[in-house]
């Protein structure tokens, strides 16, 4: 079973995301309430980000974003976010510890599928909820958009790309729980990293040296700020090509990565309560 | 006294049930030690760019800051797993074994479950609120000191009863739990002074959900901008609010139908 991989014709698969799709909408529309909770979670902390820049910059501008600008940074990142934010790294070590991950083993196909099937059915459900509070503050905070066809359609490749990054980038980082019992300290420090380095305290441009080098050299910033300056028409010409590329090769390197753990992992495995 | 003496009974108990694992403690510290910094180099990138910000000068938001990690140290050591524990206990009818003891029910069901961990919040809040302080120098005097005491306990009974409230709903609807998370999560927004919030939701944090009088203006009483309308508001509020909480726990509690007895 070690080395197994992702298999199974198209057709398969289709039909595999079908089922799970259904699965997971039956039981998440039984936490209705979880689900406004989640949103509020999701809402608040850009908000408060929000709220500091746009007082810094009051009626004049920092670093060429005005208070408006700061609004529209902020409400894309909120959608950026939820397009790619993955909670992976907790469900694997409850999976592993468990012994949940067993089942998924045994079914035709990688469990990677059940976990993507379970993660973009949550959020669609959720963007029922994420595109209304968005409307809410966008009249409350009167962002400044100027929208292009090309920045939604480029915009729309580098988030698809920045989410298939960090899915695999933190699915990856997940399989830690095949060694250790203590996840959640790794993941309390990926989280730290990933507030302050990828735009979610403040755009990377306005961070100061030593921290933006560290943005520059780290992928976390490809997994969020990128495709939002790439949405709001900040990034052109060979910054633009630079990280596509950027996205390109971490995820390639993830891609990786993720085999030779994953292989190394499973042989692992013993799982607990089995 | 004797309800110090308690307090300090399940202290007791709480770090002697932890002891067993004290890697609970590193990994205490460590998530403290990467709130508190994440937060702090958030202020160092956004005073890179000012000097105040919404008339807060650096050294008053550390101590707000510090204001809001000792709150919600607090919070999470002693009331929040004790009101997890009072939810439980109605659920499963076993709250029986809280009311047949000769002490206040209310003071009972708030103090005996202590996550003692979250001291580690409690700590690196105080020591917060005297580092900056300190760099506010000269001017933080005897009397705002007492004042920002003062405050900060009204502004913990406010909380407190607030919370009382929420958990007393669980006579009657099962899943409170869901309402005390919305409660953290609006919580988080007291890490500002809430005058920087748009007036809409200046009020609901005021207001609605008080987390206005236990952050901001605590750090207010000791940087000296206290109002005399801000002090008034919340030491009634505190009475009053306290006062109403109580009655709706004695209210709730007639609905109380122990599933053992």
């Amino acid at each position: 079973m070690s080395g197994r991989a992702v298999t199974g014709t198209l057709v398969d698969l289709a039909r595999l995301y079908r089922a799970a799709f259904r699965a997971t909408l039956a039981i998440q529309l039984q936490y209705r309430v979880s689900l406004l909770i989640w949103l509020l979670g999701l809402v608040i902390q850009p908000v408060i980000y929000l709220v500091v820049w746009r007082t810094v910059a009051g009626a004049g501008q920092v670093g060429g974003y005005t208070a408006a600008d700061f609004a529209a940074y902020y409400l894309t990142l909120m959608l950026v976010n939820h397009a790619t934010f993955t909670w992976i790294m907790h469900e694997y070590d409850w999976e592993i510890r468990q012994g949940n991950l067993s089942a998924k083993l045994l079914k035709p196909a990688h469990p990677m599928h059940f976990h993507l099937a379970d993660n973009l059915t949550y959020k669609l459900l959720t963007l029922s909820v994420v595109l209304p509070a968005l409307g809410g503050l966008s009249l409350a905070f009167q962002p400044r958009w100027t929208l292009t066809p090309a920045q939604v359609g480029l915009g729309a490749l580098a988030v698809i790309l920045a989410a298939a990054l960090r899915w695999l980038l933190e699915y990856t980082l997940a399989l830690a729980a095949f060694w250790t019992s203590r996840v959640s300290a790794i993941n309390q420090v990926y989280f730290v990293v990933l507030v302050l380095t990828s735009g979610q305290i403040a755009p990377v441009g306005l961070l100061p040296g030593p921290l933006r080098a560290l943005a520059e050299v780290l992928p976390f910033r490809l997994m969020l700020a990128f495709p939002i300056e790439v949405l709001l028409g900040r990034v052109e010409g060979g910054a633009l090509v630079a990280g596509f590329l950027g996205q390109v090769l971490w995820l390639a390197g993830a891609v990786v990565l993720f085999r030779l753990l994953w292989a190394a992992g499973l042989r692992r495995y013993t799982a607990v309560g089995a | 006294m004797r309800a110090l003496r308690l307090l300090g009974l399940f202290f007791w108990v709480g770090l002697l049930n932890e002891l067993e694992y004290r890697v609970n403690f590193l990994l205490q510290a460590l998530q403290t030690l990467l709130s508190v910094g994440t937060a702090l180099a958030g202020l160092a990138v956004v005073f890179q760019h000012t000097r105040s910000l919404g008339g807060w000068e650096a050294a008053e938001l550390v101590v707000l800051l510090g204001v809001f990690q000792t709150v919600a140290g607090l919070m999470g050591m002693v009331i929040g797993p004790s009101f997890e524990r009072l939810m439980r206990d109605v659920r499963e009818g076993t709250l029986d074994f809280v009311l047949t003891k000769p002490v206040s029910a209310q003071f009972l069901v708030s103090i005996r479950q202590v996550a003692v961990w979250r001291l580690a919040d409690v700590v690196v809040g105080l020591a917060l609120v005297v580092t900056g302080g300190l760099q506010y120098g000269a001017r933080v005097g005897l009397g705002q000191v007492l004042l920002f005491v003062l405050v900060l306990a009204a502004g913990v009974i406010i909380v407190y009863s607030f919370r009382l409230i929420l958990a007393t709903l669980t006579f009657w609807v099962v899943r409170v739990e869901n309402i005390m998370v919305i409660f953290g999560s609006l919580y988080e927004a007291g890490r500002l002074p809430v005058s920087l919030y748009p007036d809409w939701l200046r009020v609901v944090l005021t207001f609605l959900v008080p987390v206005a009088f236990a952050t901001t203006v605590p750090a207010e009483a000791l940087t000296g901008r206290l109002t005399v309308e801000n002090l008034a508001l919340a030491l009634v509020l505190a009475v009053g609010l306290f006062g109403v909480a109580s009655a709706f726990w004695r209210y709730g509690l007639r609905h109380y139908t122990g599933a053992s007895a």
